[in-house]
């Protein structure tokens, strides 16, 4: 019965999308208070519904109901119950049900916040909100519905993936979700802009915190993907080029793009057409990962059953909406005119130097992962294109990016006097290239690479501190000072800070890791990197649907213990599946990190082993952290809250249900 | 500076820019594409001497043999038409098993032997690398095995191939 309802659910939701699809935008074109009122209770009314559609498909999975296809295939009676709700999310048609469910939770969002926006805005934003949702539900309703009754029921369901089965993939997906959709945002602004016409400052400054918060998620749920990479596959990876984790990555850096360009859009009233353009591209970049993950063109951990069908219809989808909002886009953009001037040295000509380049990176991205799709469609034959590609194109191209990220917040609008930047910069940079220089000689063995990394990680936070002293010193009273500047810009200031503690990561683990695959015997002991790692063999272990062989590992530095670890080798139960668990000792100087490979047959307990030391590798996550928490920072600034200040006081609001 | 100077600095500037980035795009993607073959085709010969490429099929059933020192692994991938050992020393994934499919990276020297640098198996138990299930395929192979472990949606193409 409950399947039933959220079935229904689904369908009252698409009829909802689709009312909120045409009724407002009509109204918008002739200016029919009527019908543009009717968006907010629709998307109310739609987040409703898929919130329901949601909640009955986690009660399939909490209370076992095998008579679900999709539950029989992702979960099983033995499943601990916090990963029979995150199987909500372990397959396709779930991830799907979580897509919609997300965008009706940022359509709500949009109804709630936007009461100083005038009423034909909010009305399109919805009502392409709407559009957008229809897609999602058709597809789902039709080719892949998670309600879809298995006859007889399964005595127990399949299990999750065990892979899947950890806390970090429990808020992996919904986070990435929530920064994938949340661009859906963006690209509702800018097509709205275009539908009525109005493209100026004042809708940079209406999209913009939209766009900060669906980065922020978008980053955390990076950084968790490859956290859990990290720790999870067993690898001691944190990246690998794999062509899922470039589907949310050129989302990602358009983003970043697109958050610098409404910057100058909205204080200087410049960029406006590549700032559109920006948008429709950010959001067609979210919905291609979708195509590219749930289609199964792609293999990866990711990628579920292919069905042909699927992947055709999201293709349609794609090309509706890329081809639709692009028409659009040739149709208008010309009226919208080119916006304030600026000369080829400025902080406008900086900004979208990094805007470019951050496109250019995104497009090389592109490349590299849909060359083999093509190659292959071709007729070509089939090839792979290995992480030293991307490695050989991404770091030139951000050489000179970060370059121009510790410049651009000193530099001024319109007109840089060069001279005079320079001037104003030589000590920081002097800084920079001296630490430099020197830092590397401290961890042992100076490297070229690790210095150009160093140079770029320590140039971003001299020219911060700078900016900052320029900000903040002064005869006058000192708290004065820090009082009186935006949190926008101490946001930016955090985040490009992050971007420094990120390269620092991920300079020092390429320079310096040690990766060590190793034979060890019960009681061997094994030197590397000042530490000893000594093998105590391994036992039996009962977990709760698997059987563990637990190895111990005590590692020592100079006669001491540091710490004792635990790497298992999981066997589930019910797929039968085995699986890596790695052990960790997390420092903020660096993690000790041991997982077992397998048993070496005809030996007395002997185990092939790997053993890796991996400095600042958390700096990683670190750096994605400060970055995230920057745009938490930008959004809270005050001029967004005086809106809603005026928004509570406004009379005759107009309440949503 | 006037305005026309101003555009043709900014459009000099952005045209040298793609350029570059589309050297390094061709450049990197010279170097660092590797061609996929079958084991059909490398015993034919047609793999590239002295360059790294991918082999995709099955792992031989029996043909796993472990060196003392618990690292080396000598194994066979096959289309079950021909075969090409492997030798590779390191942890192997997970999910590598006799009878299931398997991706080497490396080359092959003149004893026939590829040295893999990277041995791939997937995720998923029932999931077969596409270059291992196109290698059965194209070996004229439609066996059991390999049609439930390609999975229903690609039995269509697999017929098709065979045809």
């Amino acid at each position: 019965m409950i399947p039933e309802i959220g079935n229904f659910a689904l369908i009252v939701g698409l009829f909802l999308a689709i009312t909120l699809g045409v009724l407002p935008i009509v109204g918008a074109a002739r200016n029919n208070a009527v019908l543009m009122g009717v968006a907010r209770p629709l998307a109310a009314g739609q987040f409703v519904f898929l919130g329901v559609a949601l909640l009955c498909l986690t009660y399939a999975f909490v209370a076992n109901d095998f008579s679900v296809l999709y539950v029989a295939q992702h979960s099983n009676t033995q499943l601990p119950t916090i990963y029979r709700i995150s199987a909500v999310w372990g397959g396709h048609e779930g991830s799907l049900l979580l897509w919609a469910f997300l965008l009706s939770v940022w359509t709500l969002a949009v109804a709630l916040y936007s009461k100083h926006l005038p009423e034909e805005m909010v009305a399109r934003v919805l009502g392409v909100m709407g559009l957008i949702a229809v897609g999602f539900l058709l597809f789902m309703l039709l080719t892949s519905n998670p309600f879809d009754r298995l006859l007889p029921a399964a005595a127990d369901g399949r299990d999750l993936n065990p892979l899947l089965q950890d806390p970090g993939l429990v808020i992996h997906p919904p986070m990435l979700y929530m920064g994938y959709v949340g661009f859906s945002v963006a690209f509702a602004f800018a097509i709205a802009a275009l539908l009525g016409g109005r493209l100026d400052a004042t809708w940079a400054r209406w999209s913009r915190p939209w766009t900060t918060v669906a980065w922020v998620f978008m980053t955390l749920g990076i950084a968790l993907g490859s956290w859990w990479a990290y720790y999870e596959l067993g690898w001691g990876g944190w990246w690998f080029w794999d062509p899922v984790e470039n589907a949310s990555f050129m989302p990602w850096l358009i983003g970043t793009a697109l958050m610098h360009s409404l910057a100058v859009t909205e204080k200087r009233n410049a960029f406006k057409s590549w700032t559109v353009l920006l948008a429709i591209t950010a959001f067609s970049l979210s919905l291609l990962g979708t195509f590219l993950v749930r289609s199964g063109v792609l293999t990866s951990v990711h990628s579920f059953a292919s069905d042909p069908k699927r992947g055709i219809f999201i293709l349609t989808f794609l090309v509706i909406v890329i081809g639709v909002s692009l028409l659009l886009f040739a149709w208008r953009a010309p009226k919208i005119g080119l916006g304030g001037k600026f000369d080829p040295l400025s902080r406008e000509s900086l900004l979208l130097s990094n805007n470019v380049l951050l496109s250019v990176a995104a497009a090389s991205v592109f490349i590299g992962t849909l060359y083999p799709l093509f190659m292959d469609a071709l007729g070509q034959g089939k090839l792979s294109v290995g992480p030293p590609y991307f490695e050989a194109v991404f770091v030139p191209l951000m050489i000179p990016m970060i370059l121009m990220m510790g410049l651009g917040p000193l530099a001024r609008w319109k007109k840089v006097d060069a001279p005079e930047l320079a001037k104003r910069v030589r000590w920081a940079f002097g800084a920079a290239l001296v630490i430099a220089l020197l830092l590397p000689l401290t961890m042992g063995e100076w490297n070229v690479m690790v210095s150009l990394g160093l140079l770029l990680a320590f140039w971003i936070i001299t020219s911060v501190s700078l900016s900052l002293y320029e900000r903040l010193a002064g005869r006058d009273d000192f708290m004065q000072r820090l009082h009186g500047q935006s949190l926008s810009y101490y946001g930016m200031q955090l985040a490009h800070l992050g971007v420094a503690v990120f390269i620092i990561g991920v300079t020092m683990v390429k320079g310096y890791e040690t990766e060590r695959d190793v034979r060890m015997d019960v009681g061997d002991v094994l030197n590397t990197g000042g530490y000893e790692f000594r093998f105590n063999g391994v036992t039996e272990e009962q977990g709760p649907n698997y059987v563990a062989g637990r190895g111990h590992v005590t590692i020592s530095k100079d006669g001491k213990v540091v710490t004792e670890l635990y790497p298992e080798k999981r066997q589930y139960n019910v797929s039968g599946m085995p699986m890596t668990e790695a052990a960790i000792d997390a420092g903020v100087l660096g993690d000790l990190y041991v997982s077992l490979g397998e048993p070496i047959p005809d030996s007395n307990g002997a185990w092939a082993v790997r053993v890796y030391i991996k400095p600042f590798v958390d700096w990683i996550w670190a750096g994605c952290l400060l970055m995230s928490l920057g745009g938490v920072l930008a959004i809270s600034d005050r001029r967004y809250r005086i809106h809603n200040k005026r928004k509570a006081a406004a009379p005759l609001e107009e309440k949503t249900a | 500076m006037k305005a026309r100077q101003k555009r043709f600095v900014f459009i000099a500037v952005g045209v040298a820019a793609v350029g570059l980035a589309v050297a390094l795009v061709l450049n990197a993607l010279d170097e660092n594409v590797s061609l996929y073959f079958t084991p059909t085709q490398v015993f034919n010969d047609e793999a590239p001497h002295g360059r790294s490429f991918r082999i995709g099929g099955l792992v031989e059933e029996g043909s796993v043999k472990r060196e003392a020192d618990g690292l080396t692994v000598n194994f066979a991938i096959t289309d079950t038409h021909k075969r090409i050992p492997v030798v590779y020393k390191g942890i192997l994934p997970d999910l590598f098993k006799e009878g299931k499919g398997v991706v080497a990276q490396g080359s092959v020297g003149p004893d026939g032997v590829m040295k893999a640098d990277e041995v791939l198996a997937k995720h998923d138990e029932n999931y077969m690398p596409p270059e291992a299930a196109d290698a059965l395929m194209k070996a004229g192979v439609a066996n059991a095995a390999a049609a439930s472990a390609v999975g229903a949606a690609s039995a269509p193409a697999a017929a098709s191939a065979v045809k």
